[in-house]
């Protein structure tokens, strides 16, 4: 299974995630943010950015109420809160962020 | 011969079933969790340098780098060799007995 | 409290859970399972601890470097920890001597107990996970 972008091919698991981190691009992102329903914003870059970060720092995808945690530290309460997080993706800022941001599953999701 | 250690000497025993085997002039190799019986400051790491004499003690060093350790922190007359050097270590020592 | 994407166990009992980690990182799969399990635990809300034994006080040593042995260092993965409010991270001090390290080599801040201390440690909790 895989995403097809600019004539290259990016391998992904049964549920849309990609199978290697290193082969994330900006391009696959939109590609992947379609395929979800999210037509992605400046808010949602940013969400996806922080969590490429949060993904460098400490090599796994946070927990929800981890995520929400750190943004509101980072970014500020308005927008660390779960109200917020789920309008920009609405299938879960854990699952459907981070596989829009190319990490794998988060930890601890059933 | 080349003997070579991959276990923890605070776990196992291998390293001193190794050490009480191996005799004058061959060669032992630690890597992966053995690389631990190569660091200063530490009982095995004494045990080592004190055979150093009587044996080619050998440690790789890309498993010494996984766990945070240089090579200033390997105990005197240890040699870090890299995975080309293992092969080395084979090809001029072997047959190879693993202490596991 | 925890809404969002991940199962929320309600129950309202709060037990002491100490994951003890005894092996070296690496050389088996031991600590990786251990933290994987406790990043997972988190989720139920529990009351975590971790204790770093003999050789588990490896796992946390600074300054690992695995791009040589083409495996993922998870070293950087303790350090996320305390975004997930587990902060409650014992060293036993005779094992971390014995391995010619000190308090400063640790990449988390840690307690260093003695080995008498672990024991009532262990002695105090409700369900224990060895590694």
């Amino acid at each position: 299974m895989s995403y097809e972008v600019n004539g290259k091919t990016v391998d992904h698991d049964e549920e849309g995630y990609i199978t290697e981190i290193g082969s994330w691009s900006e391009e696959i992102a939109k590609i992947i943010a379609q395929a979800e329903g999210v037509a992605m914003t400046d808010e949602h870059w940013e969400v996806i950015r922080f969590l490429r970060e949060y993904y460098n720092e400490y090599q796994i995808a946070p927990a929800v109420r981890v995520l929400t945690k750190a943004v509101a530290k980072k970014l500020g309460p308005e927008k660390g809160n779960n109200k917020y997080l789920y309008e920009l993706f609405p299938y879960g800022p854990g699952k459907q962020a981070c596989k829009i941001a190319g990490l794998p599953k988060p930890t601890g999701c059933v | 011969m080349l003997h070579t250690v991959n276990k923890s000497p605070f776990e196992r025993n291998a390293l001193d079933a190794c050490l009480t085997h191996a005799k004058k002039g061959s060669a032992v190799l630690l890597f992966e969790d053995g690389v631990y019986a190569a660091t200063k400051g530490t009982a095995p790491g004494n045990t080592v340098a004190g055979v150093a004499k009587d044996l080619k003690i050998f440690v790789l060093g890309p498993d010494l780098k996984a766990r945070g350790y240089d090579e200033s922190q390997v105990v005197a007359g240890v040699t870090v060799v890299d995975y080309g050097g293992f092969v080395d270590l084979v090809v001029e020592h072997g047959p190879v007995t693993a202490w596991l | 409290m925890s809404q969002g994407d991940e199962p929320s166990f309600e129950t309202g009992v709060v037990k002491k859970f100490l994951y003890l980690n005894r092996k070296a990182p690496y050389g088996t799969v031991y600590a990786l399972e251990v933290l994987e399990m406790v990043l997972i635990s988190a989720a139920f809300e529990q009351d975590v601890h971790l204790a770093f034994v003999d050789d588990g006080v490896y796992q946390i040593r600074k300054g690992q470097d695995t791009k040589s042995v083409e495996m993922k260092s998870f070293l950087p993965t303790y350090r996320a920890l305390e975004g997930y409010d587990i902060e409650k991270l014992y060293v036993e001090k005779e094992s971390m001597e014995e391995r010619g390290l000190t308090s400063g080599d640790f990449v988390v801040p840690v307690e260093v107990i003695d080995r008498a201390a672990m024991g009532s440690l262990i002695d105090s909790m409700d369900v224990v996970l060895g590694g």
